[in-house]
């Protein structure tokens, strides 16, 4: 009846998981008891489970990528003290544990708290910067998102229900395979990872059709923001490579389930080819995290800069020549397995090719601060972080590149400190960086900036506390994923090391504190018209918080820097543009397709990785039943009258005509 | 600036077939810019597509890989029948051509063309599948199922996923059936339709690189 589920399952043995996972489980017991009480799950459920309105689900994707970035980062603290106890002794965490904390670790930080915090800031900002109305297809958001939530909750079940992989954040055979992971752990991570993974793909198509298929009048390719040219490439590279992992899990699937024999060691299996594949998707998914990234940077580095941004062109050919040649690399991550020096050395010469384009963006970038007037607000910080940060992780990455040095430096701590300095200095100061900038927009009220730089100089010295030690340790020849050891040399490192990661969690309180302490004050830091920070792109140019529909009529896109033309011009005649004709605006209606399709599948892969047969053909009959029954409705969308449309849209007019009588024309 | 032309800028335009003629009341509204519905959901559903085939591809690469692996079992010049694949080519085939007649039905709005026509493309379809589950039965019979060799691992996988989606589009087959007879030719039902079309004429796609691939490169060896 319940598969391989018995009480067994629990770890009442083990403390740690089991008391946080009751803490957890208490805390979001009274926060749900607490929105019963208040009477807050009407409202959650019209206005936010269902919705499928682009910014709705983006503030989602990134409220799940920060709820997970603290369990990542628990995950983390608790790896960093164990290490900084381990010496001469066992630490307080068993190895069996251990190895589940670095596999949760990895898999949480890319998969649930990188990946949905991109994918959230695109969901907010690329529909208004492309001034439409909505993505392509908004209720297939709205199960991408689901689906993603899906197999986060999946993962953190794993902490108390079972177990969690023990093979790292990418399951390598023959270790991952049933023979030598008989848990559950393994099938935990893999069907996480393929439902999170169908949703995933369906935003890369969602979004690929949106950025080349819907823009406001006159929005050519040539004139969009960059940030919408990264989402571009990184939904492309969504599309071309996350069916390579689906497949390649899929496979390692039929291994452990059915005795297939695609990577075991008898039977003619190879391992090799789950490396290939693992890779040639794994390699584009640090390009589909990092691309978006420097798209936030662009807008920040020329909106505080107060310049345009300094060669679009190249920063458009840099960004598409990336997209290519990530899918041209992946070998560089096994040069030690045996592929000889011939083919090493070529794919260790294009990995150093893909370093111009990416050298090209940060010199665009200086060239912008060139001559500008710089404002060094907090997201204008995290860029400046970004820069230093990201050229020395870059250049450790070009020396990774030299087959002969990753010979020496493969699988040590070197390794990890290298890419957690592209990924934090990259990704996440950028993530950091987006939030800060567009939270205005997405809520109208900015974040307290005090507090914000205060979380950006803990995270900045936090991460070089924390890494630059694991660089040095790397060179002293300290392995990773290393439980205890007895090297005196090491050890002033590793605590060195800890005391970075205490500085990161300051800086993580004082995000949270600005959160807070923000929404307390958000009278004071209410954004009244919609453009806070003088921005250049058409997200400012309407209210903030955007209305449902975003833009009452639709702008007409004249060049580059869409709404920064128009500002000019306004500021120039010193009026508004006329009131133009309002019209009645179709919205999509709310769906519960993607929430229900969730439900179903969180069934399903739960007992799928318990196997429990009945209940997988009871989720999948239901998911299917979901879909007919979305596909059966009558009514796909609402209608905003004009009348209103023309109320919603005056009240932005008449606070952009006050602050217009206050502004002078700029030079 | 001029260089390069936006989407927006050159409105609508067919892809495959004549798009203009069946666009909804709608498809001018400022709602999804210039460019209509019908545009936007057949080019979705092909980047949809080209994902599929990604993921196929590394199915063929595993298979390339691996054809040779059979340790000490059977190989596919033991293993392959080319008569029945064959005739479960030609069904493929003529359920691809019925498939294409059925859309024109829809188009038309003619009911007997359109049940007609889809209903022939379903039995073809069927009748691929049976083919296709009596192939790997007898396989599996002699011993020479999935888990003997690294080679039949990748086989099955291969072909076996090609099988699935010509099961969930039998699935998706019947329920546009159900959905043009309970709600007739609506605007998105045609869409909806165009999208089955466009996913079975894929299906034969693949089929045409495993006949290839698998069955002739195979038996041939």
């Amino acid at each position: 009846m319940l598969g391989k589920l018995t009480w067994a399952a629990i770890p009442f043995d083990q403390p740690i998981p089991l008391f946080a996972g009751a803490i957890v489980g208490v805390i979001l017991l009274a926060i749900l008891i607490y929105i019963a009480l208040k009477g807050w799950i009407p409202y959650l459920w019209r206005e936010w489970i269902t919705s499928v309105d682009h910014k709705r689900i983006g503030v989602m994707y990134i409220f799940l990528a920060g709820v997970m970035l603290l369990r990542g980062f628990s995950d983390a603290i608790m790896m960093r003290s164990q290490q900084a106890l381990a010496f001469h002794s066992e630490g307080y965490l068993p190895p069996d544990h251990y190895d589940q904390i670095f596999s949760a670790h990895g898999t949480l930080m890319i998969f649930f708290v990188a990946m949905p915090f991109v994918i959230g800031l695109m969901n907010v900002v690329v529909p208004l910067q492309l001034g439409v109305r909505d993505v392509a297809f908004p209720t297939l958001n709205s199960v991408s998102f689901w689906l993603t939530a899906t197999g986060a909750l999946l993962v953190n079940v794993s902490l108390v229900v079972g177990e969690f992989a023990r093979t790292g954040w990418l399951p390598f055979p023959p270790l991952s395979e049933l023979r030598y992971s008989p848990g559950v752990g393994v099938d935990y991570y893999l069907w996480s990872l393929q439902i999170s993974g169908v949703g995933t793909l369906l935003t890369g198509v969602n979004f690929v059709t949106t950025i080349l298929k819907i823009h406001a009048p006159g929005m050519t390719y040539m004139r969009m923001p960059v940030f919408c040219w990264t989402a571009l490439a990184a939904n492309l590279l969504i599309v071309a490579a996350f069916p390579i992992l689906t497949a390649t899990l899929a496979m390692l699937i039929l291994d452990r389930y059915l005795g297939f024999h695609f990577f075991t060691n008898d039977a003619g299996g190879n391992l090799m080819i789950f490396m290939n594949l693992i890779w040639a998707w794994g390699h584009p998914e640090v390009y589909i995290l990092i691309l978006p990234a420097f798209g936030v940077f662009s807008e920040v580095v020329s909106t505080f800069s107060r310049k345009p941004l300094f060669g679009y062109r190249s920063m458009v050919i840099a960004t598409m020549a990336i997209c290519i040649i990530a899918f041209m690399v992946w070998l560089h991550h096994f040069f030690t397995m045996g592929a000889g020096a011939d083919v090493n050395a070529v794919f260790g010469i294009a990995s150093m090719i893909i370093a111009v384009p990416t050298g090209v963006k940060i010199y665009n970038w200086l060239f912008t601060m060139y001559g500008g007037r710089i404002v060094y607000a907090t997201p204008m910080l995290w860029s400046i972080g970004f820069m230093i940060t990201f050229i020395i992780g870059g250049m450790t990455g070009v020396l990774f590149a030299v087959p002969p040095a990753d010979f020496l430096l493969h699988n040590s701590l070197f390794l990890v400190a290298h890419f957690h300095n592209v990924i934090i200095g990259g990704v996440l100061f950028g993530a950091f960086a987006g939030y800060t900038f567009w939270f205005p927009k997405a809520f109208g009220f900015r974040l307290h900036e005090g507090l914000g730089k205060a979380a950006f100089w803990c995270w900045f010295i936090g991460f070089y506390l924390a890494f630059v030690p694991l660089y040095v340790l790397g060179l002293l020849g300290m392995t990773r994923r290393m439980q205890h050891y007895d090297v005196p040399a090491w050890h002033p490192w590793t605590l060195v090391a800890f005391v970075g990661a205490v500085a990161i969690l300051v800086g993580i309180i004082f995000q949270i504190a600005q959160l807070v302490v923000s929404f307390r004050h958000r009278e004071e830091l209410r954004d009244l018209t919609g453009d806070p920070w003088d921005g250049r792109s058409l997200e400012w140019s309407t209210a903030s918080p955007p209305p449902a529909f975003n833009f009452a009529v639709l702008p007409n896109v004249e060049g580059g820097d869409a709404y920064w033309t128009i500002k000019q011009r306004v500021l120039e005649q010193q009026t508004l543009a006329a009131e133009p004709e309002y019209e009645d605006i179709e919205v999509p209606r709310n769906s519960a397709t993607g929430f229900i399709c969730a439900f179903f599948a969180t069934f399903m892969g739960f007992a799928l990785i318990w196997y429990i047969w009945w209940l997988v053909a009871v989720g999948f009959v239901g998911a299917f039943v979901t879909f007919v029954a979305f596909a059966w409705r009558d009514r796909t969308e609402d209608v905003i009258p004009a009348d209103e449309v023309a109320r919603i849209d005056r009240i932005n007019r008449s606070a952009r005509s006050a602050a217009l009588a206050q502004m002078q024309p700029a030079e | 600036m001029s260089a390069a032309q936006g989407t927006a800028e050159r409105g609508p335009y067919p892809i495959g077939h004549d798009a203009t003629e069946h666009r909804e009341p709608h498809a001018e509204h400022a709602e999804r810019g210039v460019v209509s519905k019908r545009i936007i959901v057949g080019y979705g559903f092909w980047i949809f597509l080209l994902s599929d085939i990604v993921m196929f591809s590394a199915f063929f690469a595993t298979y390339a890989v691996l054809s040779d692996a059979t340790a000490g079992g059977p190989s596919g010049k033991d293993l392959f029948h080319l008569n029945t694949v064959a005739i479960e080519t030609a069904c493929l085939l003529l359920s691809s051509f019925t498939c294409g007649v059925a859309s024109i039905g829809a188009r038309a709005h003619n009911d007997l063309m359109y049940y007609g026509a889809m209903a022939v493309t379903a039995i073809f379809g069927a009748g691929f599948l049976s083919l296709e589950i009596h192939e790997f039965a007898g396989m599996v019979a002699i011993g020479a199922g999935p888990s003997r060799s690294a080679f039949l691992s990748a086989f099955f996988t291969l072909v076996g996923c090609h099988g699935l989606h010509v099961t969930l589009g039998l699935m998706w087959l019947l329920t546009m059936m159900a959905q043009v007879f309970a709600k007739g030719y609506r605007a998105d039902i045609l869409r909806r339709v165009l999208c089955f079309s466009l996913f079975w004429h894929t299906l034969d796609i693949i089929w045409i690189a495993i006949f290839t691939v698998v069955y002739l490169m195979g038996a041939a060896q």
